[in-house]
Order: structure tokens, then sequence, then C-alpha cells
């Protein structure tokens, strides 16, 4: 084997191996789409925040516009608070809702944004003051139940 | 009760041994990296065992991962349709691709493929006296013909673990999509949204380093270490393809441990 | 014609012992070859022979007494200044030790490639002389597996030469080799010896062919040196080691016989043996 053929064979191998790597990293993968080039932070408060994880992403109308950076839990208010941050591109009104959904029926929870109407906008650091926890399955049957109690002493 | 003592005894010096063993090779891998300047300088030296270890392990690596892939693909809709969430395909075949079996197995495979033949190699070129002379010609042979080996190996790796991954997906999408039927968008969209560089495939790549470094690593050891015989040698071969894949599996479970720590 | 003469000496040992673990195989060993002689070191299987010349070049370590060559105790060397001493050193181990993967141009070529920087034209004819001087130049394109025992011996021999040695060291050169061969390379240890102006160790069993071009012969039992001497004085010795070996005889100082209590005891009818 030549030395020629051999450098021809290995410089071959070595490019597909780095375009196997560039195809996961590009089609499999999401290099681009996950990381904002700047973005600024803020937070919001929940009663519950279900199964709500780091980098959980967080969309308005259905388009990703930030990440869920942090959870932590405020032992003053003793509520669950989130912090995420949001490409500086976008901008919601002080009077933002945050719910916490769930994509699909068995899917991961996110953090939803229903823009208001205020003509005041929320800045870097601020609090969503509006928002809705997440849906945990015991409650809503215990809600069920106790409408369904309710409802007989009107006999 | 004596057999028994014996027995215990015997596992006892098997214990011994081995870590001595550790020990040694540790010592061997320190003198490695010393006369691993030629393997640089001399760059072509590198690139003939890349080709051999690398180039020629390209057939069963792209074969495998294909393969592999394909099964991924048929078992995981066959298991997925049941819960209607035939459309995460995609998500099934390339984490599990991305994260375990695409270094795990590339791993496996080579050491049984390349490993074994290095070790073969370097134990004749031992019984053959061919280290000797070399040393007699004032060549050192760990810097000439054993550290060219071990750099082979080590960059090969990541790189068939890699085109292993992506035969696999491809071998999903073939099964899934061609054959089965899974909707196309939604297989490569749901993975995109689920597999994250930096958390999979970086990690996933260096898992693939880390097995690198060890099945090169035992494969020019045992050869070198090897009893200077025919049966010596088979034996170093044997243990080259055992010593690797245990060593995959437990640093796997290492790596993952602290790679996928309670995260989703 | 003592061999201690030490300015002359290109290799000295002096009281070397060597042990392996807990066996002694060298028990104080005074050895010394001067420069354009062809020495040949004799003795039964695992007498020790080997290890000297191991400990020569530097592949052992003695466990006692020195090892000189060229004036330089082997013992106080840095590996860098060990492989400085062998490139002054050429080695054909018993069997070739030929590099399996490469050609035997590529094999003799192979010292030259990495110990100098001639040009490729230059190595070319270099590694053709060398090939013409034990009559292979046209094997040149072989691979080692190609050739046979004795053919595979000379390319050794060419590579060992291929940096023009001053001291040649042979391992069982004429071990296994038939008639025509062990001719050839006889003729080819001496006349290559003379030629470089190197002197030459040998470590050899074959009596006839090694007497005839030999300057002098040391002979090994058990780790020490029992007799030495010019060929014509060893055909002459008395010693009755070397008488034995000299004249193969089946018994004499080495005994024929494993020890082992007598036969009869061994027979049926006897207690355990």
């Amino acid at each position: 084997m030549s030395r020629t053929t051999l450098d021809l064979w290995v410089g071959f191998f070595v490019v597909i191996g780095m375009a196997a790597l560039l195809f996961l990293a590009m089609k499999v993968g999401n290099v681009g789409s996950s990381n904002f080039d700047e973005t600024y932070h803020l937070k919001a408060q929940f009663d519950n925040i279900g199964g709500l994880k780091v980098r959980a992403p967080v969309k308005s109308a259905g388009v990703v516009v930030g990440r869920v950076t942090n959870i932590g839990f405020d032992t003053d208010s003793y509520r669950a608070e989130v912090t995420f941050s949001l490409g500086t591109g976008y901008h919601f009104p002080k009077d933002t809702i945050a719910t916490i959904l769930t994509s699909g029926l068995l899917g991961e929870q996110y953090v939803g944004l229903d823009a208001g109407g205020d003509v005041e906008m929320l800045e870097g650091g601020d609090v969503v003051q509006m928002t809705q926890s997440a849906v945990v399955l015991e409650k809503l049957i215990g809600q069920f139940m106790f409408d369904k109690a309710a409802e007989t002493p009107a006999n | 009760m004596t057999g028994v003592l014996n027995l215990v005894r015997r596992l006892g010096a098997g214990v011994v041994e081995a870590v001595w063993r550790i020990g040694f090779a540790t010592r061997f891998f320190m003198l490695l990296l010393r006369y691993s300047g030629q393997s640089l300088l001399r760059l072509h030296l590198t690139i003939r065992e890349i080709y051999f270890s690398g180039v020629l392990s390209l057939l069963i690596i792209v074969v495998s991962g294909l393969f592999v892939g394909m099964v991924l693909g048929l078992q995981g809709y066959e298991t997925l349709q049941r819960y209607g969430s035939s459309e995460a395909l995609g998500v099934l075949v390339a984490l599990s691709l991305t994260r375990e079996l695409g270094p795990v197995v590339a791993a496996l495979l080579f050491a049984s493929r390349a490993g074994s033949a290095v070790t073969a190699e370097i134990g004749l070129m031992k019984t053959t006296e061919q280290l000797k002379a070399m040393d007699m010609m004032a060549v050192n042979p760990l810097a000439r013909v054993v550290a060219p080996r071990f750099w082979g190996g080590v960059i090969s790796m990541p790189l068939l673990a890699a085109l292993f991954s992506a035969m696999g997906v491809f071998g999903g999408w073939l099964i899934g999509v061609v054959f089965i039927g899974v909707d196309e968008g939604a297989f490569w969209s749901q993975m995109q949204a689920a597999v994250d560089f930096r958390f999979d495939v970086l990690n996933g790549v260096i898992k693939s380093f880390v097995f690198g470094i060890a099945v090169a690593l035992i494969a020019v050891f045992e050869g070198y270490d090897c009893t200077p015989t025919a049966e010596g040698v088979s034996r170093a071969i044997t243990r080259t393809v055992v010593s690797s894949a245990l060593a995959i599996l437990a640093l796997d479970f290492v790596l993952t441990s602290f790679m996928f720590r309670g995260q989703s | 014609m003592t061999p201690l003469d030490s300015n002359d000496a290109l290799v000295r040992l002096q009281d070397v012992r060597f042990a392996y673990g807990e066996r002694e195989i060298l028990s104080g060993v005074d050895f010394s070859v001067r420069r354009g002689q062809v020495v040949a070191i004799m003795g039964g299987s695992g007498c020790g022979k080997t290890t000297l010349l191991r400990l020569i070049g530097g592949q052992l370590r003695a466990s006692g007494g020195t090892v000189g060559v060229a004036g330089q105790d082997l013992a106080s060397l840095s590996t860098s200044e060990l492989y400085a001493l062998r490139r002054r050193m050429g080695m054909l181990f018993q069997f070739g030790a030929l590099f399996t993967d490469m050609s035997v141009f590529d094999n003799v070529a192979f010292p030259l490639r990495e110990h100098t920087d001639l040009p490729p034209a230059l190595v070319h004819d270099l590694v053709m002389m060398k090939l013409n001087a034990v009559g292979l130049r046209g094997a040149a394109k072989l691979k080692p597996a190609e050739l046979s025992g004795g053919m595979a011996r000379r390319v050794a021999l060419a590579r060992a030469i291929a940096l023009d040695p001053t001291l040649i060291m042979y391992d069982e050169p004429f071990a296994g080799l038939d008639p025509i061969s062990l001719g050839v390379i006889g003729q080819l240890i001496r006349k290559l010896n003379d030629a470089l102006g190197a002197s030459t160790i040998m470590v050899t069993h074959d009596i006839v062919e090694s007497l005839q071009i030999v300057d002098y012969v040391y002979f090994i039992s058990d780790g020490r040196i029992v007799a030495q001497g010019t060929p014509h004085e060893i055909r002459a010795s008395g010693d009755p080691f070397v008488h034995q070996f000299i004249h193969a005889e089946a018994d004499g100082p080495v005994p024929f016989h494993y020890p082992a209590a007598p036969l009869a005891d061994s027979l049926i009818g006897r207690s355990a043996a």
C-alpha cells in the first residue's frame, strides 16, 4: 500500500467521520435553535410547577421564545420561583400571563406566555405578576369529587 | 474444606495480580505518553495506523450501525404505536444512538476487530524478536511501533462512533419512515426538538473518546506484555477483547452517571 | 596470544555476574574481545551464552562486575547514551527477526532511514551494496515471508551491517541451516568482519564451521568460563569438557543421565524411586 493511497483513504475516513458528526449535530440535534444570541431574564412565581424542568421551553403562541434557566423555592411566599431567559427580540407587556402547560397528552411541560394589553413592557429582572400553575391530576380528581359531592345536598 | 480455602486463596491471588497489572499498565501508559513525540512528528506512522484501525473497521461499523438503527426503528415503532406515540420514533432512535448505543457498540466492535488485530500484531512482533531487534538498532519500539498504534486507535474511535450513530439514524429513518410509514416531518422535527447537541451528541462524543483511549491502551498493552509464544499471543488477544468489553461497560456506567445525572 | 590487552579491547567484561531472580546464570565471567577479532562463545544449551550477548548489547543489566564496550561502562549509561552506542553495533538474531510488514529492501534500509538524513538515492545505493555483499541484491523486493531460512538470515546480516558497525554480534548464526548456507554464512561472517575492520562475537555450538573462521574461543559451562584459546589450542586441549564438546561425546563432564536414583531402584518390585 503506497503512502499516497494510504493518505487518501485516511483522509476519506476522517472526512466522512466529521461529516457524520456534523450530521448528528445539525440534523439530529438542535445546535442553533436552542440558543439565542442575547437574552434577558424574567421571573415568575407559581403555586405548583408540576413537572416543569430546567431547559424547558418558554413558548408564546406555540413558538419557542426562551428557555427556563432556574427553578427555585421562595421561602417567604412558599411558592415556586421560575427564572427564564427570553431572546432580546421578544418583548411582552407587563400584564402577560405565564401558564404551565403540557405539550400533548403525556408530553413535557413548558411555560406558555399569553401577551396582555399593557403599554409598558417587561424589562430584564422583572417579575411576571399573573401566573397559572400546572394542572395536577390529583387536585383535578379531588375537585371533581368535591363538585360531585356538592351536587347531592341539593336533593 | 481445603478445597474452598484453596479457591479463596486463588481468588485473592487473582485479585492481587489484577491490581498489580493495572498499576503496571498505568506506568506503561505514562511511558507511552512520554514517547508519543514520534507519533506526532512523523505523522505518516500514525496515519498508517489510522488506516489499519479505522478505515478497515468502516465496513463492520457502518453495516452494524445500519442494522442497529433498523432494529431500533422496528422495536421502537412496535412499542410506541401502542401508546399512540409512534411519531416519537425519531426521538427514540436518535437518543438511544447518540447517548449510548453509538459509543458503546462501536467501541465493542472496534475492540473486537481493531483491538485484537493490534494485540496480535504487537504480540507477534514480540514473539519473533522484532521488537528486540529494533531496540538493538537503537530505535525505541515504544515510540516507533506501540505509540502510533495507540494514537491511531484513539483518533479512529470517535469518528467510528459518530458514523455508527449516523448510520443508525439513517437505518431508523429507513424502517420507520420509508417502510412503515411514520410521518417524515414528525420524525425529524420531534428528533431535533428532543436531541440537544451539547447534552446528547457531545456527551456521546466524549464517551467514545474515553472508550477509544481505554480500548487502544488495552490493545497495545496486552500485545506488548504478552508471553512471547504462540499460545501467549492467543491468550493476549482474548484478554484484549474481554478486558476492553468490561472496561467499556464499566466506564459507560461511570460516565453516564456523571453526564445524565437525574436529567431527562 | 592473550586476550586481556586492555588497550586494544573493544569489549571487556570483568567478573560479571547475572542472576534471574534466584537463579544465577553467570557467576564471575571474565571476557574480552580485541578490535578486529572474531570470537566464538560456545557451550551447551542454557549455559548462559545468549545472556552474555544480551549483557554486551545492553539489553540486560549485570548483577555484578563491569561490562565495558568501547571504553564505556554500560551500567553508567543513560538510555540515549546506550542508544548512541548501539548505533555502532549490529546484531543478528537467531531467526533473523526481520520486520515482516516490510520488504527486504525496507528492512535493510531501516537503520539508514532511522538514524541518518541521507537522501533516498544514496540510501538506495547503500542498501543495494549491503545486499550485494550478502548476495541477495535480486531479492530486494521480496517480503520476509517469501524467503528461506538461510536467505532471511543473510538479509538480517545485511541489515545488521547497514551502518558499518564496529561490533557485530551473532546469536546462533548456524542453527538449522543446510550445509551450503552454513558455508556461505561462515564465509560472510569472516569476510565482513575483515572488510569493515570490526570485531565479531558469535554465540554458537557449531564446532566445524566456527573453528574454521574464529580467532579465539571461549567455553562456558554452568555460568563460568571453563576453557578458552585459539582454535588450534582448543583442538589440542586436554580439558575433559572441551574434549567432550569437540568430539561430541555422549558422556563426560556434561553427563548423559539427568540426575536420578539408580536404575534398579526405579524398577518394579522396589520401593518408589
